[in-house]
């Protein structure tokens, strides 16, 4: 069964929303899925950035109170 | 009542420490026990393997006797933790010891792992373990010249580790004088030289001067042993002449195997330092899955508020402090000069230019380090 997680990366610089995302894949299965929380501005647009780069999905990335919701699902 | 502390590295030591100091009466009259388990009977400061592997110190510099650094009324076993049973509220150990609590403090810290990245360990130099350090002298000092590449894995402790190794590659090869004979190349993870954003800013032309060439977004994949090239997940590559990693890390396989945490990483919480979903236990330091920088001042500032707070709640069932994420790091650069970060989980570092005075204040912090471990400082 394909695993969701949230990983509260809010109110921290180091080492960061995306470092977080990147130990996460590493552990993930294949079709595990993430929602990240940000308060980081950059990540709204490292993360997927960095998805595309390495050919995972993006679900979805969206705003809510200050916080950047970033869903992302492991493809390979 | 009998608090445990297991692991005695610097988490566990100076939060040792501040309990058994704030509660020396009770200990003295037998109401209050206070336990060590670790692994070891020495204690290593690890920031001091970076100037090992730069042939500023030596080992003997960075080690002492554990049981010289602890205050007189803690109990101290080298015998480590096999098997933790939260619910009955004890521990076993490798030599089939019991010990029960009421206060558990877990501070197992964590360690560079190299089965993720094939063909790491066999091509790399790192300062990031004791054979290592001293390895990586040598390579240092006989290299001729070529290109030098510094490559860095997820989660890793001591993030300020990439770039001070950097400066400090830059300086030795000047000082040895074959600097422009090496090509010096530094990648990072993510979409900036270092995760936080005003060290990145800060780095850059200074980077820039020494004339390091940087990519980010560099994640290592594998590296090809024999034709001496790091291929990246992003689908790019380095070659090399020599290989400085910070490896990727885990914390310890005895948490994972106990079930306390995916990976070895305890979740924790980031104000109380209680473990989740219990009440009696605390992580403190690497070991933790908190989104913070896995370093020893993070630990010595987490070890304060759980001393205050285990002392707070034996004598008035209540915690009194918060841990507000504070970190401060001291930076090394080149040229004998060095800045500091210092910030929390509201406030982020402002880095000044670095000075002569801040890298003589890191070099004195290497030796009263102990004095911090005994908590004196
Ligand atoms: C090269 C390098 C440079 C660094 N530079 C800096 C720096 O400049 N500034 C900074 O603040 N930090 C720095 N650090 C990081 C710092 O050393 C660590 O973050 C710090 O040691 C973490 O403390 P800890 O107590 O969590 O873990 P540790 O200090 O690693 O201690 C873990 C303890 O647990 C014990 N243990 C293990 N297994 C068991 C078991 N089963 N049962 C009982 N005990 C067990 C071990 O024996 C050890 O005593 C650096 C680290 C390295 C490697």
């Amino acid at each position: 069964m394909p695993e969701e997680k949230i990983v509260d990366a809010r109110d921290t610089f180091c080492p960061g929303p995306l470092m977080e995302l990147i130990s996460f894949m590493k552990r993930a299965e294949i079709g595990d899925q993430l929602e990240l929380l940000s308060t980081d501005e950059g990540s709204a647009n490292d993360v997927p950035e960095w998805i595309s780069k390495v050919g995972h999905e993006l679900v979805s990335n969206e705003k809510i109170d200050d916080v950047w919701h970033i869903k992302v699902r492991k493809a390979k | 009542m009998k608090i445990l502390f297991v692991g005695g590295g610097m988490g566990g030591t100076i939060a040792a420490n501040n309990v058994a100091r704030r509660l020396s009466k009770e200990i003295r009259s037998g109401k209050v026990e206070i336990t060590m388990l670790s692994a070891t009977d020495q204690h290593w400061y690890q920031p001091g393997l970076l100037y090992v592997a730069f042939g500023k110190m030596a080992l003997t510099d960075i080690c002492r006797d554990q049981s010289s650094l602890l205050e007189p009324g803690i109990k101290f076993f080298v015998d480590p933790v096999e098997e933790f049973e939260l619910k009955q509220n004890q521990v076993r150990t490798k030599a089939g010891v019991v010990h029960s609590y009421d206060m558990l403090v877990i501070a197992t810290g964590c360690e560079a792992v190299y089965d993720e990245v094939p063909g790491l360990k066999e091509s790399s130099e790192t300062p990031y373990t004791r054979d290592g350090a001293v390895a990586m002298f040598k390579k240092l000092r006989d290299f001729e010249g070529g290109k030098v590449a510094v490559v860095v894995g997820v989660p890793h402790k001591c993030p300020i580790a990439p770039i001070e190794i950097t400066f400090m590659l830059h300086e030795f090869f000047e000082k040895r004088g074959i600097r422009d004979k090496v090509q010096l190349q530094y990648t990072y993870p993510i979409a900036r030289i270092h995760n936080i954003e005003n060290i990145a800013k800060w780095a850059i032309p200074e980077f820039e001067r020494m004339e390091v060439d940087y990519e980010t977004f560099f994640n290592m994949k594998e590296v090809d042993v024999d034709n001496k090239i790091v291929h990246s997940e992003e689908g790019t590559e380095k070659e090399f002449d020599l290989l400085v990693t910070v490896p990727p890390h885990r914390g310890l396989q005895v948490i994972e195997d106990n079930n306390l945490g995916e990976a070895g990483w305890i979740p924790t919480d980031r104000y109380s330092l209680m473990m989740n979903d219990q009440d009696n236990v605390f992580a403190l330091g690497d070991t933790t899955n908190l989104p913070i920088s896995k370093t020893g001042s993070t630990a010595h500032f987490e070890s304060e508020v759980i001393g205050e707070n285990i002392a707070s709640l034996y004598r008035t069932g209540t915690a009194t402090r918060e841990y507000d994420g504070k970190v401060y790091c001291f930076i090394e650069a080149d040229r004998g000069r060095a800045t500091n970060a210092c910030f929390n989980y509201i406030d982020p570092p402002e880095i000044k230019a670095p000075t002569k005075s801040m890298h003589m204040l890191k070099m004195s912090y290497n030796q009263w380090y102990w004095s911090s471990a005994r908590g004196l400082l």
